[in-house]
């Protein structure tokens, strides 16, 4: 499987990483090579098989229904990079 | 003094021939001493540490019944949050983030009366077999300080070998405990998914993660792994098992135990040196009455590296998404819009590694993809848990190498992550079947140390511990100690 420009920066777009032209076409190589090595499970039957989410399953994990205390506000707000008052302040979302 | 191990620091403490501001002060010294070196910490907690050490004392003064961990010295990787003190991950996103809460773990320690030294470097949110993925600096291997930690909890690995504290936590996702135990020859166990909290473990891989000690020999991890193990309502995936005393496993007697020799383990790109000091290891506990067959095969291990590197990126380009530059963490704000800011923030907040990972996993996952690759892998992962589960019905533990290689220099394997991923083919398909797994000091080629992983089933940790104990009482490879 061989990844091109386009694919990378779509990805890149999806990933919201900012891929910028100069990493592309290196990210596009190494990407490649290791999706080459991916290749060999196309060669496990897997037919009749149940994929594994979780290596230790459990069934039906529910708390029980209390309340608890949670930290304060100011906690809270105390990593944000931008607050404001008691929000957090972030760029237009609808413009 | 820093030297002690838990079991041995315990006795003295009790005993009152030391007191833990002495022990504190003697590992702190340590560190003075070596860090510019080794470069194992990227904070240290001096002044808490002294305060903890002074309450321990004061405990033993008193005449309290002091468990294993009061007032021993613990370092922790910089993945799991402790409240208050900076917590990284290594990554400039998190390069100012103060938790505001501890991770279950940390709480647990807390209860215990530990004393916490510092927090440990790492590769980029556990990303890595090297520390070279740090956006801090890289970890130097204490027996030769131009050679690689490993990783990703190279910090805690190297902190433990020149006693800058008498044990360390560390995380392992794909062998992150594991490899970079065996790279600095110490003692290093990756419990079952799902028996110690990964409440406040800063997620990477969700289905993988386990935290687990890094220490000075087996009695210690089963000593430390008393303590962390334990059901968490705080961690979904938290089991509740009846959990056992692992110190009370620890006998040196193997007579009737099964051993299996995968050969998958020992074929391509091993390297001779490390081939021959695991056969020789492995018939040490032959000497010590254990069965071995030489001539198992798993098959499936062929798969396993494709299958980690599809299944952890995709969950860590899910986990990874909450980096937007908003709550906590970096955020770049000298731009336009929304989408730029957040797109910025995560191009400058990232470093290579996990915007590789980030983009693998995004692709594994993304529509016309999912079904070749992330399906696919999970089936195939499947097929790697059931090969184990038939292998234990024989079998009492596996035993391979930690990793195929001994410690390799810096700088040989960063422009190549095929080979990096390597490093870690023996250590990763124990977390696709959520196993645990132990890496002990099995000997050494050219001064370099080299690590042997003991396998068992899902919580048979004690099985694990009392091979490896036994494994060190007519050993002494754990006992060696880099010349620094």
């Amino acid at each position: 499987m061989k990844l091109d420009r386009k694919e990378v920066l779509h990805i890149g777009l999806l990933a919201r990483l900012g891929i910028t032209e100069s990493e592309v076409d290196k990210l596009g190589e190494q990407l490649s090579n290791i999706l080459e090595n991916f290749e060999v499970l196309q060669k496990v039957n897997t037919n009749g098989v149940l994929p594994t989410a979780q290596s230790i399953p459990l069934k039906n994990v529910i708390k029980k229904d209390e309340i608890k205390p949670c930290l304060p506000q100011s906690e809270i707000l105390a990593n944000a990079p931008r607050k404001d008052g008691e929000f957090f302040r972030v760029k237009a979302v609808l413009e | 003094m820093n030297q002690l191990t838990i079991h041995e620091a315990h006795q003295l403490l009790k005993t009152k021939k030391i007191s833990s501001v002495e022990l504190t002060k003697a590992c702190l010294n340590r560190i003075h001493q070596v860090d510019s070196k080794v470069q194992a910490l990227i904070t240290v907690t001096e002044n808490i540490a002294l305060k903890q050490a002074h309450k321990a004392d004061e405990l033993i003064a008193n005449g309290t019944n002091i468990n294993a961990l009061t007032g021993i010295p613990a370092i922790i990787k910089d993945n799991i949050c402790t409240k208050g003190i900076l917590t990284t991950c290594a990554s400039k996103m998190l390069g100012n983030f103060v938790p505001p809460y501890n991770a279950t773990v940390i709480d647990i320690l807390n209860t215990c009366g530990a004393v916490f030294m510092g927090k440990a470097n790492m590769d980029e949110f556990a990303m890595g077999s090297s520390t070279e993925n740090s956006a801090m600096f890289t970890t130097h291997n204490p027996w030769d300080l131009n050679r690689v930690p490993g990783g990703s909890s190279g910090g805690s690995a190297a902190a433990v070998a020149v006693g800058e504290a008498i044990y360390a936590l560390g995380s392992d996702t794909g062998g992150s405990i594991r490899q970079p135990a065996g790279f600095c020859s110490v003692t290093g166990l990756k419990p079952t998914y799902g028996s110690v909290s990964r409440y406040g473990l800063v997620a990477f891989a969700s289905s993988l993660d386990q935290i687990g000690p890094l220490t000075q020999d087996a009695n210690d991890c089963a000593l430390v792994l008393n303590a962390i193990a334990n059901f968490d309502d705080k961690d979904s995936t938290s089991v509740p098992y009846a959990k056992p005393d692992y110190n009370q496993c620890l006998n040196t007697d193997l007579k009737g135990l099964k051993v299996g020799v995968p050969k998958e383990y020992f074929v391509t790109g091993i390297q001779p040196e490390v081939e021959t000091a695991i056969r020789t290891a492995i018939k040490k506990l032959e000497d010590l009455g254990a069965y071995v067959d030489w001539e198992v095969s798993l098959p499936h291990t062929l798969y396993a590296l494709a299958v980690y590197y599809i299944i952890a990126p995709s969950e860590a380009s899910a986990n990874l998404a909450r980096y937007d530059g908003v709550k906590y963490g970096f955020s770049y704000q000298d731009t336009g819009n929304m989408w730029q800011a957040m797109e910025k923030t995560r191009q400058y907040g990232f470093g290579d590694e996990v915007k590789r990972r980030i983009m693998l996993g995004t692709y594994a996952l993304s529509a016309g993809y999912y079904d070749a690759y992330y399906l696919k892998a999970q089936k195939v992962r499947t097929l790697i848990r059931q090969e184990f589960d038939q292998a234990f019905e024989k079998y009492d533990v596996l035993i391979t190498p930690t990793s195929p290689s001994i410690p390799f220099k810096i700088g040989e394997k960063t422009n190549d992550p095929i080979q990096m991923y390597l490093s870690d083919v023996c250590t990763l398909p124990i977390n696709i079947a959520g196993l645990p797994a132990i890496s002990i000091p099995a000997g050494f080629t050219d001064d370099l140390p080299i690590g042997m992983q003991i396998i068992a089933k899902p919580f048979a940790e004690e099985t694990i511990l009392k091979t490896a104990h036994a494994f060190q009482q007519i050993t002494n490879w754990h006992k060696q100690k880099p010349a620094l």
